[in-house]
């Protein structure tokens, strides 16, 4: 027996509590700053007098009104939204018969492309956003939507078809033969079978299209100048402050709004997410 | 039958390769090109120049220090992001009550746009309206206009940018080393604890050699984004005060876009591609070793 061994237990309770109150306190403080400060008058947010984790004065609806009345904010979403939908469309159309090939129809040498396609992850925007300019500004698609709509499909394709590949190769291969059997080409074995029945991988897929595409910001910084063609992830941060002056009552309820919506779907789809990088660590 | 189809693979796969190389792959390439080159935004034509961007950007004191402060904020968010989100993906594992709830939260972080994520921290590390200085002055640690400048001082707001970027990338190190610690069987730390081993010495002589390959994994990704990123320092500093907290992918975007010198920008931003590299052998090796097993 070791002589901490009775006394660990109530330690190590007291140790698991105090970690987890830590992570959570500092990891979600800045969304609970963010709630705190949409609502609160003006004249109590910039009182230094004033205690700031409470309300001192009633709260307000004011910043609200502001960004859905006065800002360009509605814009971006709706943009966010048809780049989104856009994007997704796209993904779909290449990495769905792609992520087929690869789990089904190629042997070896589409693992070895399988593995060079998730290699493409590491390409970072920060490395390719200066030639890409120069490529949108020639097919003139500067300062338009256009532009992260052609772009953006660069790196959830490559994501997408590594999830869906997965996805594919844990379906069992006799229905397909028997489907073939039947009368059916692969193709469309593929199409009629395959397809519908992933639909919860087609799911993740869209879920995390739409969540890189809210979170881009390289390209979108990049590409597009005007404020009316931005997206939340640009528009609320850059043009949501006028000159130097930072509305942040309004600011903090963009940011509010931005981020729970996705925060929530991600949730349901986390495991789904952690597989598509994993590179088969865990099994 | 085998020989009607074989076209079909390649067929539905070409679209995809097709996309990707011409929209990750020519770029890559031109990045190179560029670099050697004279291309500005507007010019027309290209002209070969050798080495002189390269020339050029040594000899600006902006880009050593965005070299090391490459480095700097790579290595020591890493350090940091590691020991946290191991201690607490350890602490995740255990099943207690409200778990759901506070998995949420602690997600949040990387869930949200990473750009919206910062704009907050600029609002609780502003000059005047800190909430972190106003704590600082009650608990009378600091005189109210004394209070220190987060991201108005070059090294605390070299710090501050680690920490708003550790703040990010914890959530994602933390999920991944839960997959990692759920899929090691049970009973083994189990057996350990019978036979008297206490809990630093299971973690480190049992679990961790267990996980490693999932630390790996977390690890290469905690790399890549922390190199790559510039999205940070963007929000909170624009690289300032007086560019001591500009990286390399900040500083090739304020010389190649803002400034317009785009073979430049590139010059810089292909500093970036030794690192990728050897993050990309390591990660074949790490792919390669879970084939095998």
């Amino acid at each position: 027996m070791r002589p901490g061994g009775r006394l660990g237990a109530p330690l190590r309770r007291a140790g698991h509590v105090l970690v987890l109150a830590f992570f959570f306190l500092v990891l979600g403080f800045p969304f609970y700053w963010m709630t705190i400060t949409t609502f609160k008058q003006g004249s109590d947010l910039y009182n230094l007098k004033n205690n700031p984790f409470i309300f001192n004065a009633p709260p307000t609806l004011e910043h609200l009104r502001l960004l859905f009345g006065e800002t360009l904010f509605l814009r971006w979403l709706g943009n966010t939204a048809l780049v989104g939908v856009l994007v997704v469309g796209i993904t779909l159309l290449f990495a769905l018969p792609a992520a087929y090939a690869l789990a089904r129809l190629t042997g070896r040498w589409g693992e070895r492309l399988g593995i060079a396609i998730f290699l493409t992850y590491l390409v970072p925007s920060t490395l390719l956003f200066i030639p890409l300019s120069r490529v949108v500004a020639n097919l003139g698609l500067q300062d338009s939507l256009g532009s992260i709509i052609l772009v953006y499909p660069s790196f959830t394709i490559p994501f997408s078809i590594w999830l869906l590949m997965g996805f594919f190769k844990s379906i069992p291969r006799e229905l397909e033969d028997a489907a073939m059997v039947d009368g059916l080409s692969r193709f469309g074995a593929f199409v009629k079978l395959v397809i519908p029945m992933s639909t919860s991988g087609i799911l993740t897929v869209v879920i995390f299209t739409f969540t890189l595409v809210t979170q881009e910001f390289v390209y979108a910084l990049t590409f597009i100048s005007s404020a009316a063609h931005q997206t939340v992830g640009v528009g609320v941060p850059i043009f949501l402050v006028r000159g130097d002056v930072y509305y942040w009552g309004s600011l903090m309820a963009a940011c509010l709004i931005a981020s729970l919506p996705t925060a929530f779907v991600y949730n349901l789809f986390l495991d789904r997410f952690i597989a598509g990088f994993t590179v088969g660590a865990v099994k | 039958m085998k020989g009607r189809q074989a076209w079909l693979g390649p067929a539905m796969l070409l679209p995809a390769v097709l996309y990707i190389v011409a929209l990750v792959g020519v770029p890559f390439i031109l990045a190179f090109f560029y670099a050697v080159g004279d291309v500005k935004v507007g010019s027309v034509g290209y002209h070969f120049v050798g080495l002189r961007n390269f020339r050029s950007i040594f000899e600006n004191p902006a880009f050593l220090r965005a070299l090391r402060n490459s480095f700097l904020f790579t290595i020591s968010s890493q350090v940091l992001v590691l020991t946290g989100s191991l201690t607490l993906a350890l602490a995740l594992k255990e099943k207690f009550p409200g778990r759901g709830i506070v998995r949420f939260v602690i997600l949040l972080p990387w869930v949200a746009p990473i750009s919206i994520g910062s704009i907050g921290w600029k609002w609780i590390l502003d000059s005047l309206y800190s909430v972190i200085n106003w704590v600082l002055v009650a608990l009378h640690l600091v005189k109210p206009f004394a209070a220190p400048m987060w991201l108005g001082e070059p090294s605390l707001a070299m710090m501050s940018v680690i920490a708003v970027h550790v703040w990010r990338i914890l959530p994602f190190s933390t999920v991944i080393i839960l997959a990692g610690l759920t899929s090691i069987p049970k009973d083994i730390p189990e057996a350990a604890a019978v036979d008297g081993a206490g809990f630093f010495r299971t973690l480190f002589q049992i679990t961790l050699p267990m996980l490693r390959p999932i630390l790996n994994v977390a690890m290469l990704f905690g790399v890549i984004f922390a190199v790559t990123d510039m999205t940070v320092i963007y929000i909170l500093t624009r690289g300032g005060p007086y560019d001591t907290t500009q990286v390399l992918p900040s500083l090739a975007f304020f010389t190649g876009i803002l400034g317009g010198d785009l073979a430049e920008g590139a010059a810089i931003s292909l500093f970036l591609v030794p690192l990728l590299a050897v993050v990309a052998y390591l990660m074949l090796r790490v792919a390669r070793r879970a084939e095998v097993t």
